[in-house]
């Protein structure tokens, strides 16, 4: 049985293909299911949604009965496409380093320029369901802006863009001091300043050139990207951990008019009902469950629970770790394990990110959630999309219940008694590429289930803003 | 006196809210499971009047009887019993079989009915209680990163038994680990093999007739660490810096082998001037005015200096000491096991063994184990080619692979892990039981302690080290309801979590207190 190969129609493929997936369990957002339902994609968008849809002559049928469909996950914050190898610097592209005493001041570093679609990074966080990411920079008190990109198989970063610059991301709490002098507090006032006379700027860019302003905080390209957050057209992502820093985030936002998104979090649920009033959301890695810090005493683990069910919108998230995007459903799931309904975790890692970071506009189509005209990512699978397969009975002989990959020798002995191959071996989880034309079978890549991608392809993803 | 009733709550999100609202698909099992009821006092209540860890000071506690029915029992060896029955005495299974059991008049029943049980689970990596929560420099205890040789240091002198993650590793499952130094050194120092719960000092939670381990690491983080320093800054000089450390341990075993022939030949000469001496003291009393004649009194020769760093490698030859080598490589894996061949000591298990499926034929062959992660990779070069196969691998070529966590809070759902680790197996065609998965986070990683023969399954005459599920382990929706260690109830999924004393005073923490 082939249950379990993954398939990507490649971005870069010249051609749109058209291809339906056919009777699955379709959820096309969360709470909203439909049963013996048809998904028709043409190229990089949903051209219908349905039961009975009729499907187009032309079209590559898949027979997804028995299968789950939901749209493609959403990793809200990573350094997915930065960081190669943590611990090589010459592959760790993500991370501003911060030593005390440093200005840490990088608003105008654009993750776009040094992402790297090639990362063997991607193809491991695909093989997780999860099709596009938002790969943000880290590091210092302002780290500069990140990217909201589709993990698709493409040759640059604008073949993957959904939208570049993102979002502006800063840092409060026991990260900034290196960069606030070892005050909190001070982390805070910093940000002022610079949201302050970001705006400052922006209203006095003439006088600006001309010499005729004051000095501010920042250098001019610096000033220039934070004033896309004091113009409300870019959201502020805020690390802040402990309440008091969220607080003080909070208030950030409403002095200066920007949008604020909080992310870390941990603390957040202690705040929940401010959130939600102020219609600011959170980022949050749902495992997290011990208190690391004097800024973490106060962890629960049911804190994505708690802030769902108060009405804030949670995007649960790997929060930076690259290498492992691909275990977004694994903490979707323990969300679910601390009390947050099974819907509202698929939202965290679906609609939630994408309501974060805009639901799309313009030439952007909308993403995490299935419907005519929504951006085409896909995943098909074989189950319970938030947990591995139900665990099987005792009687797993070959071939009964597991699943059969392609591209490697069906039978255990044959690999197992002869010296090993270690390359035959290694490509399993990397997602290697099949050979034929715009598909890629990532054999044995998922733990369980994926199924079948489809990812919005460059001419409908392309930037916006950039 | 009567103790509170011990309630078992129904599973409040076992499968998840998908189960509840009927969405998903393939729910994991569960939710039907009714409440387990202890309604009578788990422990003589003379003994619960006390401190709860009161009484654990070295003093064996009477347990009751305990009969878990109508669980799925995974027994981890090699059985699985649907509608099966453990029975608990003293401490120890006596008797694993049918829901139908016999079991003697007055033991406590628990209907486990809808349930899975399976054996504690067993980390044979982490550092709870020497990188304690909160991490701060105050609680930084677990590399001693003075010396790439601290051979003579060791984890329980910096355990503390109140760090916040072993209440919630307890409430995962895990009921035995291994708490080791880190990876700095090149000789790190002893790991200590603890119960997983709660205690007020390392005496309370050792666990009992645990063998000593030496921990290891090769690669890259020694020369990270000393590169700048005092070296090695390559791998010929680890390499070069472990023979000579096991050198001079052969050196000093061979002095004190050398020391306890004089001491012996000695003992002799000694034994004989006494008899003498006595013989002549007779003849003296029977002989009035002769005087006995004594042997001239030899000193006993003098020992060698004990050195703790030493003894720790000359126990690792004299097999008494398990060696834990931390490796990614498969070139530091060779390597050590170069060394362990010119001086005669087997690796016991290497730790993360990334590469290990690259040379599994090879470990499986000389039984030597790998304990590693599910997914964990490219955090460094030497983690860059993981592959999530590698346990399955491992295991179909006949070795022990065990998962671990190295992480507070991987080691909270290291059932998750093996699940992962069973299904990436399965995904590439290797048949792997949900027995084999099972046991690499039980019975394996006992192995690798050196406590198998007491943990690590299901089987009459083990330690009571049990897990009653909520869900079949291998779902990610599964809580562990009710853990017990030695037979003995240490975590109640519907009481909570115990609180650390640092803890103590923040209203938040309940590991799992379920928004309604």
């Amino acid at each position: 049985m082939r249950a379990l190969v993954v398939v990507a129609v490649l971005a870069g493929a010249a051609r749109a293909e058209v291809v339906a997936i056919e009777g699955a369990t379709v959820w096309t957002e969360p709470g909203k299911k439909l049963e013996g339902a048809t998904v028709v994609m043409d190229g990089a968008l949903i051209t219908a949604v349905g039961v009975g849809v009729k499907v187009p002559a032309a079209a590559r049928r898949v027979d997804a009965r028995g299968k789950v469909v939901t749209a493609g996950f959403i990793d809200a914050m990573t350094t997915l496409g930065l960081v190669e190898i943590e611990l090589e610097d010459s592959a760790n592209d993500g991370t501003f380093g911060g030593g005390p005493g440093e200005e840490g001041i990088h608003a105008a570093y654009r993750v776009t320029d040094g992402y790297n679609v090639a990362s063997v990074a991607i193809p491991v966080a695909r093989t997780g369901g999860v099709t596009s990411v938002v790969a943000a920079p880290r590091g210092g008190l302002v780290s500069g802006s990140s990217a909201w990109v589709t993990l698709a198989e493409a040759a640059t970063v604008a073949d993957v863009l959904v939208r570049a610059p993102l979002a502006m991301h800063v840092t409060l709490g026991d990260s900034a001091l290196p960069s606030a002098r070892g005050s909190r507090g001070m982390a805070v006032e910093r940000l002022r300043e610079l949201l302050d006379d970001a705006a400052a700027f922006a209203r006095r860019k003439g006088e600006y050139e001309r010499n005729q302003t004051r000095r501010f905080a920042a250098s001019r390209l610096d000033l220039a990207a934070l004033a896309e957050v004091t113009a409300g057209r870019q959201p502020l992502v805020v690390w802040a951990q402990r309440a008091s820093d969220i607080q003080a985030a909070l208030a950030l936002g409403r002095e200066l008019g920007a949008r604020v998104v909080i992310a870390g979090g941990t603390e957040a649920w202690r705040v929940a009902p401010e959130l939600a009033r102020a219609k600011v959301g959170v980022i949050l890695d749902p495992m997290e469950n011990l208190p690391w810090s004097f800024e973490t005493l106060q962890v629960r683990d049911d804190a994505a629970a708690r802030l769902a069910a108060a009405g804030v919108t949670v995007a649960l998230s790997t929060l930076g770790d690259y290498a492992n995007v691909r275990t977004l459903r694994q903490r979707a799931g323990v969300a679910v394990g601390g009390g947050m309904p099974w819907d509202a975790a698929l939202a965290a890692v679906t609609s939630g990110p994408a309501a974060l970071f805009g639901p799309g506009s313009g030439k952007v189509p909308p993403r995490g959630r299935l419907a005519a005209k929504a951006a085409a990512d896909v995943v098909v699978w074989s189950g319970d999309p938030l947990s591995w397969p139900r665990a099987p009975s005792m009687s797993s002989s070959a071939g009964s219940s597991s699943v059969r990959t392609p591209g490697r020798p069906s039978s255990s002995s044959a690999i197992g008694a002869s010296r090993p191959s270690p390359h035959l071996d290694f490509r399993l989880s990397r997602g290697a590429r099949a050979p034929h034309f715009g598909v890629t079978t990532a054999p044995g890549a998922s733990i369980t289930c994926t199924a079948f991608f489809h990812l919005a392809g460059p001419s409908a993803s392309s930037s916006s803003d950039m | 006196m009567t103790m509170r009733p011990i309630l078992l709550a129904v599973a409040l999100t076992g499968c998840g809210g998908g189960a509840r609202k009927g969405a998903l698909p393939a729910p994991p099992a569960p939710d039907k499971a009714p409440e387990i009821d202890l309604d009578s006092e788990w422990v003589d209540p003379e003994a619960m009047a006390q401190h709860p860890r009161a009484t654990r000071q070295g003093q064996k506690l009477p347990t009751r009887a305990v009969v878990i029915r109508h669980g799925t029992v995974l027994t981890a060896a090699g059985k699985r019993i649907d509608d099966g029955a453990l029975l608990l005495e003293d401490g120890r299974i006596s008797a694993v079989g049918a829901a139908d059991l016999a079991a003697p008049e007055g033991a406590l029943e628990i209907d486990a009915r809808g349930r899975f049980v399976t054996p504690g689970i067993i980390d044979a990596h982490s550092h709870i209680g020497v990188y304690p929560a909160p991490a701060t420099p105050a609680t930084s205890d677990g590399n001693e990163a003075t010396d790439p040789n601290t051979a003579g240091v060791a984890a329980e002198y910096a355990y503390t038994a109140q760090d916040p993650a072993i209440a919630r590793a307890l409430a995962g499952g895990v009921t035995a680990a291994l708490i080791l130094p880190g990876s700095a050194n090149l000789i790190g120092g002893r790991g200590v093999t603890v119960e997983m719960r709660p205690g007020r000092r390392i005496d309370d939670v050792r666990f009992p007739g645990a063998p000593s381990v030496l921990k290891m690491a090769c690669g890259e983080n020694p020369k990270r660490v000393y590169g700048k320093k005092s070296g090695p800054q390559t791998r010929m000089g680890e390499y070069a810096a472990f023979r000579a450390a096991f050198q001079a341990a052969a050196d000093y075993a061979l002095k004190w082998k050398q020391y306890r022939v004089r001491r012996g030949e000695w003992e002799r000469r000694r034994a004989r001037a006494v008899a003498l001496d006595a013989e002549s003291d007779a003849r003296a009393r029977r002989t009035p005015g002769k005087r006995p004649l004594h042997v001239k009194p030899e000193a006993a020769p003098d020992p060698p200096a004990r050195d703790a760093r030493l003894e720790s490698l000359a126990g690792v030859m004299a097999g008494t000491v398990l060696a834990q080598v931390h490796c990614y490589t498969v070139r530091d894996m060779a390597q050590m096991l170069a060394i362990s061949d010119q001086f005669g000591f087997d690796v016991r298990a290497f730790h993360h063994a990334i590469e290990a499926y690259k040379i599994r034929d090879l470990l499986s062959a000389r039984g030597v184990a790998i304990a590693t992660w599910a997914d964990w990779w490219g955090f460094k070069l030497e983690a860059f080619d993981g592959i999530m196969e590698n346990a399955a691998l491992m295991a179909e070529a006949g070795g022990r692979a065990a998962i671990h966590s190295d992480s507070s809070i991987g080691i909270q759902r290291l059932n998750q892990e093996a699940a992962k680790a069973m299904y990436a197996g399965r995904a590439a065609g290797i048949d792997v039981s949900e027995d084999a998965a099972l046991r690499m986070i039980t019975a394996n990683p006992a192995w690798i302690l050196g406590i198998d023969r007491d943990t690590g399954t299901l089987e009459a005459g083990k330690r009571a080290d049990v897990v009653v599920w909520s869900a079949h382990p291998f779902s990610v929706y599964a809580h562990a309801d009710l853990v017990l260690i030695a037979g003995r109830v240490e975590y109640q999924r519907e009481r909570g979590i115990e609180l650390s004393d640092f803890e103590v005073g923040n209203s938040a923490p309940r590991a799992v207190e379920v928004a309604k």
